[in-house]
């Protein structure tokens, strides 16, 4: 049940102070919550807004803020139900409570592009139990029916009588919740649906944001950890002596991932990491290099592996196929690289422990907390800054960078908060990567030009093998992650014989999501071979889309939306070429038409088309904000990003080596929202599945080159 | 070392090798200005000094003693710069992480340049890294304070 936890209650108690009452609701109490239905219940508005005596209304946030905009969205979300004034709207993050557990994963977590369409019941329903609350205060004050009430603008009305939320929020908070609630039709809303600009705007143009790097606390010290350079190694020893003869050095510390040095500040942690001595066990994975790898990886790829997906006999179809297609695909290791490097705050007292950071897994963070620090879960308070990016890093199943720094306060004892600060090279050579994949397919094309047998084989590195989610996510020895926009492509189920097989083997690389995932890599092979197979059918590369997803018809929406918008098929001057790529991901449907020159070797990308159906939409303005992001994110991948091992040791280090796309190279982008009224679907990583593939053709088509490989690199 | 940020005089007690970054950040307090890189490689540091767009991170605070530091706390008061509103017009910021160094740069260049041209943009901004990939609309913010600054000039 959505009940608050004891602690998240009295919190709300405690924050009303003298000039925000705090909109408690008392607990269903006596036979009634003993014999509470099996129908899910109400939230509980108490954990999810607060109504001032100034007339504000917070709403409090149980996903975290990383750019994807649900500090505004989750918000709007209450507002349209409460009936509230919009200026009057802030936001602030949760602390983490069970309360807050994602209404599907089941924990506190920000991920899966799930942000607003995980939430749309919950916080409305939030707002329309305040609302009904607010109206049944106001109702008995006048002695009227509640019908005759209504909630506008931070104000419940009934005739001429208005009174004011916050002035009825004390009353309000002593109703009993409505046990039924009716959510405004979509069709109705006010502010939801129509594009909102941001509220975190101000304080982030100003500097007053406060991310996790941003924490300063009493006492508070920072350190910075000196990792293995070669993945699985460990300390054989150290001399810690020229570290701790570093001005402003404070302790020298081993911990499970290495040894760490504690400072006053950065800059003391920093040269005192620098002059440490350390002996290195290399572990297993010391050869570890990428030209091994890939031949590792494409021998795999020419051998039977796990099935993901498979119908009809794929041998024979392909010996009777009028023709077959063959192309081998490559993507390597990449680096999420948020801006803001990874950091994690500690304060371990006597009766709990405190944590600040920017994280995407508060219960993880939680739970891995209380384990090291040998507290109970509901001891250690999470205190969500604002994310200086988290593209996934910042959601690591073992709680990285929050354990290490738990591990840190610990070894250096002291009440003193320690905050651990990763420097760019420790981000890029720090692991948790978008694992390399080999792709390989063979297609059998029949008479009429369509695919009558697809068979493909994947090699890459299992993101959920060995993490928690393991025993949910990984079905039948498929990690989904590995298979997801192939296994269920709608060009491969489409096939009447398939055979879609994986090879996860194992390697001593941390790996991890990378925003869209799978969908990062599947949607480049997939829309540049169906161009491919285009051209063996000898038929246009929009007509042939159109043909095999005949029966798809969100699909066929965004493709025709996004070919019309970019005027597809008219001539272009300047040596420009278009492409394009559809793709289903998150639940929302993306094209992408990209035009593109290529002159003296160099790939310009000058304007990216994209038509999205995402279902019901919430905040319009951040799903096209969500989509120009993920083009450029997309094209970073594309263009510029590649991870290389040689013995054993990451090759890049920082920017200069690990470049990500810069303003110059910058696309016009032009987002065209599908009308909807189907399902909300997610918007912060479909975006970036079709960029790679739509430039692919585009070059295929501006040179006749055809790029399996990311980043491309033009012959 | 004596600082002068945002027109206040600091008493800061920094070795002299110590970036202008960590002495403002971790001795002064002002964490407006962002650590992405360490290598003049993001621009997430951008400060003025003496009106240039510097990067904090590789600048030795001992160095910028004498001279006139400017950080986003001190462009954001009295009130917001024409800067700050044409970034909240736009709607720009996604994370936010990188975007004071990125209005610290715009800033130089439209002090330098009241009315820049789309490849004077490119120049001046292309040194500062959005991950979340907002330079379009970058881009349209400093167009736009071009403007907003026009009209009240």
């Amino acid at each position: 049940m959505s009940t608050p936890s004891g602690l998240s209650r009295r919190r709300f108690l405690q924050t009303s102070g003298a000039l925000v009452i705090g909109f408690y609701v008392a607990p269903r109490s006596g036979l009634a919550a003993m014999q509470a239905p099996a129908a899910p219940a109400l939230p509980d508005p108490n954990a999810f807004l607060r109504i001032g005596e100034d007339e504000s209304v917070t709403v409090i946030l149980a996903h975290s803020e990383m750019g994807q905009g649900v500090w505004t969205a989750l918000p709007m979300l209450v507002a349209e139900e409460l009936g509230c004034d919009w200026a009057k709207v802030r936001a602030e993050e949760a602390p983490a409570a069970p309360v807050y557990a994602h209404p599907a994963f089941g924990m506190q977590m920000t991920g899966g592009s799930s942000s607003t369409y995980s939430e749309l019941d919950r916080y409305r329903y939030a707002g329309a139990v305040a609302r009904e609350m607010l109206i049944q205060a106001a109702a008995e004050q006048w002695k009227v029916d509640p019908s005759a009430c209504r909630a506008e603008a931070g104000f419940v009305v009934s005739g001429d009588k208005r009174l004011s939320f916050g002035k009825l929020a004390a009353a309000a908070q002593k109703r009993t919740p409505p046990a039924t609630v009716k959510l405004k039709d979509p069709k109705d809303w006010k502010i939801a649906g129509r594009p909102t600009k941001r509220l975190d705007s101000p304080e982030k143009v100003t500097g007053q944001a406060q991310f996790g790097m941003d924490v300063r606390l009493p006492g508070m010290l920072t350190a910075l950890v000196a990792r293995a350079p070669i993945f699985g190694g460990t300390v054989k020893g150290f001399r810690a002596e020229k570290a701790k003869a570093v001005p402003g050095v404070k302790a020298v510390v081993q911990v499970p991932s290495g040894v760490a040095v504690v400072g006053e500040h950065f800059w003391a942690a920093k040269l005192g990491r620098d002059a440490l001595e350390i002996d290195w066990d290399p572990g297993p994975g010391a050869d570890l290099d990428t030209q091994r790898l890939r031949e590792e990886f494409r021998a795999a790829a020419g051998t039977p592996g796990t099935k993901a997906a498979a119908a009809g006999d794929v041998d024979a179809a392909l010996k009777s196929a009028a023709k077959t297609v063959e192309a081998e695909y490559e993507v390597p290791y990449l680096a999420h690289a948020p801006m803001e490097p990874l950091n994690c705050t500690v304060r371990i007292g006597a009766d709990g422990a405190e944590v600040w950071t920017g994280t995407q897994f508060q219960t993880m963070d939680q739970t891995v907390t209380a384990k090291i620090a040998g507290l109970k879960p509901e001891q250690v308070k999470i205190h969500t800054m604002f994310l200086g990016g988290g593209f996934g890093r910042r959601a690591t199943p073992t709680s990285d960078f929050v354990s290490e720094a738990v591990q840190v306060a610990k070894a250096a004892g002291g009440a003193a908060p320690i905050k651990v600060v990763w420097t760019r090279e420790d981000d890029i050579h720090g692991g948790y990567y978008r694992p390399m994949y080999v792709h390989r397919l063979r297609v059998g094309l029949g008479a009429d030009g369509k695919p009558v047998a697809w068979r493909q084989t994947i090699v890459g590195q299992s993101i959920l093998e060995g993490t928690p989610f393991a025993p949910m996510m990984i079905k039948n020895g498929i990690d989904d992650t590995s298979v997801e926009g192939v296994a269920d492509s709608p060009y491969v189920k489409g096939t009447a014989s398939h055979l879609v097989d994986l090879h996860s083997p194992k390697k001593t690389i941390p790996v991890l999501w990378l925003r869209s995932v799978g969908h990062s890599h599947t949607a480049f092979v997939m829309e540049t071979f169906v161009d491919d197979l285009a051209r063996a059918a000898g038929q246009e590369p929009l007509e042939y889309r159109r043909r095999l997803l005949s029966e798809h018809p969100r699909h066929l929406g965004v493709l025709n939306l996004a070919a019309e918008k970019a005027g597809w098929g008219r001539p272009l001057s300047g040596g420009r070429a278009r492409g394009l790529a559809v793709h289903e991901s998150f639940g929302s449907w993306m094209a992408q038409v990209a035009e593109v020159s290529v002159a003296s070797g160099r790939v310009r990308v000058h304007r990216v088309v994209c038509a999205v159906d995402c279902g019901i939409c919430v905040n319009p303005a951040g799903v096209r904000a969500q989509v120009e992001g993920a083009v450029a994110f997309g094209l970073s991948a594309a263009l510029h990003g590649e991870l290389t091992f040689k013995d054993g040791r990451v090759q890049q280090s920082n920017f200069h080596d690990y470049p990500l796309l810069r303003l110059n190279e910058m696309p016009e982008v032009e987002v065209h929202i599908v009308p909807s009224s189907e399902k909300a679907g997610g918007i912060g990583e479909p975006g970036v599945p079709p960029v790679a593939p739509a430039v692919a053709n585009a070059i295929f088509a501006a040179t006749g080159q055809r790029l399996r490989r990311l980043p491309f690199r033009l012959a | 070392m004596k600082l002068n940020v945002n027109g206040k005089e600091y008493e800061a007690a920094a070795p002299d090798d110590m970036p202008l970054l960590w002495v403002l950040r971790d001795i002064l307090g002002l964490t407006g200005t962002k650590f992405g890189c360490g290598m003049a490689q993001c621009g997430a540091c951008t400060v003025h000094v003496d009106g240039q767009a510097v990067r904090s991170c590789v600048t030795p605070a001992a160095s910028v003693q004498g001279h006139a530091v400017k950080t986003i706390e001190g462009l954001s008061a009295p009130g917001l710069s024409a800067i700050q509103r044409a970034w909240i017009e736009e709607d720009v910021v996604q994370c936010g992480y990188c975007q004071p160094g990125q209005i610290m740069a715009a800033a130089a260049l439209l002090a330098a340049r009241p009315h820049p041209s789309d490849a004077d943009i490119d120049n001046a901004m292309s040194a500062n890294l959005c991950r979340c990939g907002t330079y379009l609309r970058i881009r349209a913010a400093v167009r736009r304070a071009a403007e907003l600054a026009g009209r009240t000039a």
